[in-house]
């Protein structure tokens, strides 16, 4: 919200820099974004700066009041006119094309000079015909044969707005020759308003909040009328249908207005708060709420009356029924909820409560009698017909967060009385009130040791009935408590604890976060816990890191034409239905992901061609609805992608043969084996993801908890990856942290020594090397601590269809030294079993 | 005879002297000290010499013997260490060349950020306790005291689920980490009902909002955020815990400051600054010209959200706080773009 200090100044002395009410207030959590310097002094250039500075100074002997006494043609352009300026000193002649000055063009000496602002030579202003701001020098320069040196300013030149049309016009309390700075020089505040200090969104209610930190008496608005009409009975009559939604409905009449521009102070301080000037009533409406944040809606009276033949109008508050249509002010014509409130006459609806204004009794040139409402609604609900209707304006922004019916009365009155200084119209006596649901103000009781057990702080009953009185509660002190009615201007504390906690914040923040100390807590430590779901998780990450991969992290939002490009085209894949987003926003990312590949194969698309090698994994869950399940089961995966040269190119020769399927499960091994996961059983898969010969599937116990392999040669051409295979595995993360041990058992280093021999078989084709390595293994019992497979070897000496395994066993006993005569006694038993069992053959 | 044995030394050590590698000293060894080198011969011939010649001559032809062999042994140091300086003169490699390519594994660098935020806090006896992504309504807000429509609600635009759920409850994706806050009270407060144990967690995970996907928002971010209830945990605790924490991570000297906030599910708020490290707090675009940089978001536990905890205000109060993961990342390095966490270019993950 934008503030203009000197509209701040009406309400509460000012004597700190603007830098340092700007601290302030930022420090008590209006926050300050911005300050535009509006022609006061500016702080100099490298000082410390907390807030975004913009804006310029208003050099006090260039930038003055200057009065136009007369408005001449220019001898060459029918566009340009000369002026005759006094401006303090001397007499000027002027050029300028501002239209505003046309009508009095040529009529001679003006009865009533026109005060403006006037820039003289070598003044610093913004170049009104430039986009944006942009500071230029004024210099002497001739104009179609007329020497031109300074001018009369718009807003736009001086920074006050972006307004270029014509020149400002000031009021007539400007005196010529007086500098311009000291009549309306100005600082603009855009202070961000949170939630909870709605009842800010104004000027009185941060003029209270300067009031509560500088402790400056605040001078609240007068919210007296001075009214000379009839009374206002028999002239209009409200009714309110659903209390709940509109607590209070408070109209007004005036009449025998004049519609015309407001004054220029009025104008400039609507434009330095955002808004536009439109004429004396509506700026009066608008004005007031700024002021002291109370929407207020101007209805021509007239077109009330005529609606009902020139009987008395009644104003009836109601649901819209579903569908009701209204063209509201904007003229568009809007289709209601019905859950929305309208404010209606006996004929139909009139505006959208709360929120706009219908055309049919908008204020116009001609009006002369005006009803001014002011009314409470149902903040929430406001709310809800803004975000239906997809509309925001500042008195919706208002409703919406909360303006209390109290304010209701007063802004109308305020409004009327405003009405009347700007039009010359006559108020009718009194008002009618319509509050079926007064507000209800909560006590609060607050003791010293709430503030105590809340902030930590000591505060005496008298320091926090001080801060609270500031803040305009009513306060009682009672031992160790203060009781403390909440001001009729907010809506913001509660009752019971929660109030307790709400005037807590209240005394924290005007009392200073910066004066409350830090302490290291004292508090009892919460039991610790075992927490394996997290601490496996990062265990299974380091190890997969010390494997030498790169953690990949991606969008858990995808699509499903995304994911469906982990599987060769055309394969038909049954899946449980997406999680779907109801409101998307990017078309590629609109449900939720099942898999993790369909996010790494993204990652490898992205780098294979960037890279000569690539290892990366990535964890994280997958989201499957579960039926009659409201939330989703977000299971953990682990993918695990390799692609490219096996070693990285240096200088020197180096494993550059791409890796394989082999790699990949290397990994897994190591993976698992880092994890001291019981051994698992790997079995040919088949899966559409993969090379049909080289795709394995995991099995613990009888569960499968991964598959992996080399991708399917289609899928990369597809995805058009380059030559290398890529191998891929997805695992069960959770299945496999589940199953880790919680102890594994260590042997001491063998004290004993080895004795290792080599042992080389020809087997089938067909006979899994597993199978071998098993088969040794277990004839050899505990004296065979080692298997290890080092070569494999297939030519035609040793027959088509057959292979050579060639294994290195180690064989150690714990407790004594093996003698060769032992060692050949169970290689012979070895050597038989795997003639007998698997056919093989013994290589000499 | 003994002029012989003279000669004979007088001989080897010259031959010796000319020798220059090992090689050479061997020949040197079979012709001087080998079997039928002179000094041999000399052995052989004492049985013929004179009863009284033979321990003196003797006695000259060991002395010669032994002379032999010791400068045989230095020539042999000598002409070791001239072979070992030349190979290493030789072997001298360029040690500029680059070392052989190690691909070595890294964390993500979100995952990295996380583990430092961990660990401070772990010091101080906070425990990490994770939650779900998909969340209800009821959790992710209201049960934080965020009602339906209520205006805080503007401030974090949710990507809803779409289906049948009911209209108070709908389905969404954590909008931020704290539905954590009201799940793991509840699951302590469980333990105990009538006196609930205190709670000290770390809340970490992938929040959404949404946000059109920029250099400065995106759609998913991870959030860590902080839970600590008790029976006299103040505001002050907040500070001091807060601020040590700030001091771990950006260092001991830094500034800190607090200033009042609002989020619905504390009361009071504050938002935590510390002084720009880009510019020293003088002004910069990275702390838009404020010289200070938002780092975290905290207050004491909203006792609507204590009570919905499972713990009652009058007797336990809190702090929570909460911080974004890769902002924290962005502002230790500078980078720019928030894009590129998720994108998972090598060549910017591999320089973390």
């Amino acid at each position: 919200m934008k503030v203009p200090l000197s509209w701040l100044k009406d309400f509460v002395e000012i004597t700190l820099p603007i830098e340092e009410l700007a601290h302030l207030l930022t420090m008590a959590g209006l926050e300050v974004e911005e300050i535009t310097y509006i022609g006061l002094p500016m702080p100099e250039k490298g000082q410390r700066q907390e807030t975004k500075i913009t804006g310029f100074t208003w050099e006090p002997d260039k930038i003055v009041v200057g009065a136009i006494h007369e408005v001449m043609p220019h001898p060459n352009a029918d566009r340009l006119v000369l002026c005759r300026l006094e401006d303090g000193l001397q007499e000027q002649i002027v050029l300028t094309g501002a239209p505003n000055l046309f009508p009095y063009k040529g009529i001679g000496p003006l009865p009533k000079p026109i005060m403006v602002a006037y820039a003289k030579e070598g003044a610093q202003i913004y170049d009104g015909h430039q986009a944006g701001q942009v500071l230029v020098t004024l210099k002497r320069a001739k104009i179609r044969g007329v020497e031109s040196y300074s001018m009369a300013c718009s807003e736009k030149e001086l920074g006050i707005s972006d307004e270029h049309s014509g020149i400002i016009f000031l009021d007539d309390d400007a005196r010529p020759g007086m500098p311009l700075v000291d009549y309306m020089g100005d600082a603009v505040f855009d202070i961000a308003i949170t939630p909870n200090i709605a009842r800010d969104a104004n000027i009185l209610g941060v003029a209270r909040e300067v009031s509560a930190l500088t402790g400056q008496p605040l001078r609240p608005p007068s919210w007296d009328m001075i009214t000379e009409g009839p009374p206002i009975e028999g002239s209009v009559a409200v009714e309110i249908r659903e209390p709940e939604l509109n607590p209070r409905f408070v109209v007004g009449l005036i009449e025998g207005i004049e519609i015309k521009p407001s004054p220029y102070k009025i104008q400039r301080r609507l434009r330095l708060a955002g808004m536009r000037p439109i004429n004396n009533i509506v700026d009066a409406t608008n004005y007031v709420m700024l002021e002291v944040g109370q929407p207020l809606h101007a209805f021509n009276y007239d077109a009330l009356v005529k609606r009902v033949n020139g009987k008395t109008p009644t104003i009836i508050t109601r649901r819209a029924i579903q569908n009701e249509k209204l063209t509201t002010l904007d003229d568009v014509e809007r289709t209601l909820d019905d859950f929305s409130v309208m404010v209606c006459d006996t004929e139909g609806s009139l505006s959208i409560a709360g929120v706009m204004g219908g055309e049919e009794t908008e204020v116009n040139d001609e009006t002369t009698r005006i009803l001014l409402e002011g009314a409470a609604w149902n903040y929430i609900n406001i709310r809800r017909t803004l975000t239906k209707q997809k509309f925001s304006s500042e008195a919706g922004y208002r409703f919406s967060r909360g303006v209390h019916p109290e304010m209701a009365i007063r802004g109308v009155c305020r409004g009327l009385e405003l009405m009347r200084q700007l039009s010359g119209g006559k108020i009718r006596q009194g008002l009618v009130d319509n509050y079926p649901l007064p507000a209800h103000d909560p006590v609060v009781e607050i003791t010293t040791q709430d503030v105590e057990r809340w902030l930590g702080i000591s505060l005496s009953t008298l320091e926090m009935a001080d801060i609270l009185k500031r803040l305009e509660f009513d306060v009682e002190i009672s031992d160790n408590k203060v009781k403390a009615k909440t001001p009729d201007h907010r809506m913001d504390i509660g009752e019971g604890v929660v109030g307790m906690a709400d005037i807590l914040e209240e005394i924290a923040r005007i009392y200073g976060y910066e004066r409350i100390p830090e302490t290291r807590m004292s508090d009892e430590l919460p039991p610790q816990r075992d927490n394996p779901y997290h601490d496996l998780e990062e265990h299974a990450r380091d190890i997969l890191v010390n494997l030498g991969l790169q953690e990949v992290v991606s969008y858990r939002m995808t699509s499903p034409e995304r994911e469906a490009r982990r599987f060769p085209l055309g394969t038909s894949i049954e899946h449980p239905s997406y999680i779907k987003l109801a409101n998307a926003i990017v078309s590629e990312r609109v449900v939720l992901r099942q898999s993790v590949l369909g996010s790494v194969l993204e990652t490898v698309e992205r780098n294979a061609r960037l890279q000569p090698r690539l290892a990366l994994f990535e964890i994280g869950p997958v989201f499957l609805p579960v039926e009659n399940q409201l939330l989703p089961d977000e299971p953990r995966q682990l993918v695990i992608a390799l692609s490219g040269s096996r070693t990285l190119p240096g200088w020197q020769p180096a494993d550059t043969t791409p890796m394989d399927f082999f790699d990949i499960k290397g990994v897994i091994h190591a993976f698992l084996e880092g994890l001291h996961m019981p051994e698992m059983r790997c079995e040919p898969g088949e899966h559409p993801t993969y090379h049909p010969g080289k795709c394995a599937c995991l099995w613990m116990d009888e569960k499968e908890i991964g598959v992996f392999g080399e991708l399917h040669p289609l899928l990369r051409e597809q995805l058009e990856l380059p030559e290398a295979p890529v191998l891929a595995a997805e695992l069960d993360l959770d299945a496999i942290l589940a199953a880790i041990p919680q102890r594994y058992a260590v042997e001491g280093a063998p004290a004993f020594p080895p004795v290792l021999e080599d042992l080389a078989v020809v087997v089938d084709e067909n006979v899994p090397a597993d199978s071998v390595a098993s088969l040794i293994k277990e004839t050899g019992g505990k004296t065979v601590i080692a298997v290890r497979l080092f070569d494999v070897y297939r030519d035609e000496k040793i027959g088509a269809g057959k292979k050579s395994l060639a294994y290195s066993v180690t064989y150690q006993l714990t407790d004594r030294t093996l003698t060769d005569k032992e060692v050949a006694k169970i290689r012979q038993r070895i050597v038989r079993q795997l003639e007998q069992q698997l056919d093989a053959k013994l290589r000499s | 005879m003994l002029s012989e044995l003279e000669q004979i030394e007088k001989n080897a050590l010259a031959a010796l002297n000319s020798t220059q590698d090992e090689a050479g000293l061997m020949e040197w060894h079979v012709a001087h000290l080998g079997r039928s080198a002179p000094i041999m011969r000399v052995f052989d011939k004492l049985g013929q010499l004179a009863k009284e010649e033979r321990p003196m001559i003797g006695k000259r032809a060991n002395e010669v013997k032994r002379a032999l062999e010791a400068a045989e042994a230095e020539r042999n140091g000598v002409l070791h260490q001239a072979a070992l300086s030349r190979a290493l003169q030789s072997e001298r490699l360029d040690v500029t060349l680059p070392g052989r390519p190690v691909q070595h594994g890294r964390l993500h660098p979100s995952t990295q950020t996380l583990r430092k935020v961990y660990r401070i806090f772990a010091e101080m006896g906070f425990q990490v306790y994770r939650s779900r992504d998909v969340e209800t309504d009821e959790y992710n807000f209201q049960l934080l005291n965020f009602p339906p429509h209520h205006p805080a609600r503007e401030m974090q635009d949710s990507f809803y689920i779409a289906g049948d759920h009911a209209e108070d409850n709908a389905l969404l994706l954590r909008t931020h980490t704290s539905p954590g806050q009201i799940r793991s009270m509840r699951e302590y407060a469980a333990t105990d009902p009538k006196n609930p144990p205190p709670v000290r967690i770390i809340l970490p995970g992938m929040c959404y909002r949404y946000e059109q996907i920029t250099a400065r928002s995106e759609i998913q971010f991870n959030q860590v955020e902080g839970l600590a209830v008790g029976k006299g945990i103040t505001f002050c605790d907040l500070k001091g815990t807060l601020s040590d924490f700030a001091r771990r991570m950006y260092g001991a000297h830094v500034q800190i400051r607090f200033r009042a906030g609002h989020f619905p599910f504390t009361e009071p708020s504050a938002e935590m600054d510390i002084e720009c490290f880009v510019c020293g707090g003088v002004g910069c675009p990275v702390c838009k010209r404020t010289g200070w940089l938002e780092i975290l978001g905290c207050g004491m536990v909203h006792p609507i959200v204590l009570q919905n905890g499972g713990y009652d205000p009058r007797q336990y109060s809190g702090y929570a706080f909460g911080m974004g993961t890769e902002r924290i990342t962005m502002l230790a390095h500078r980078i720019e773009d928030i894009r590129n966490f998720w994108a998972n270019d090598m060549r910017f993950l591999q320089q973390f």
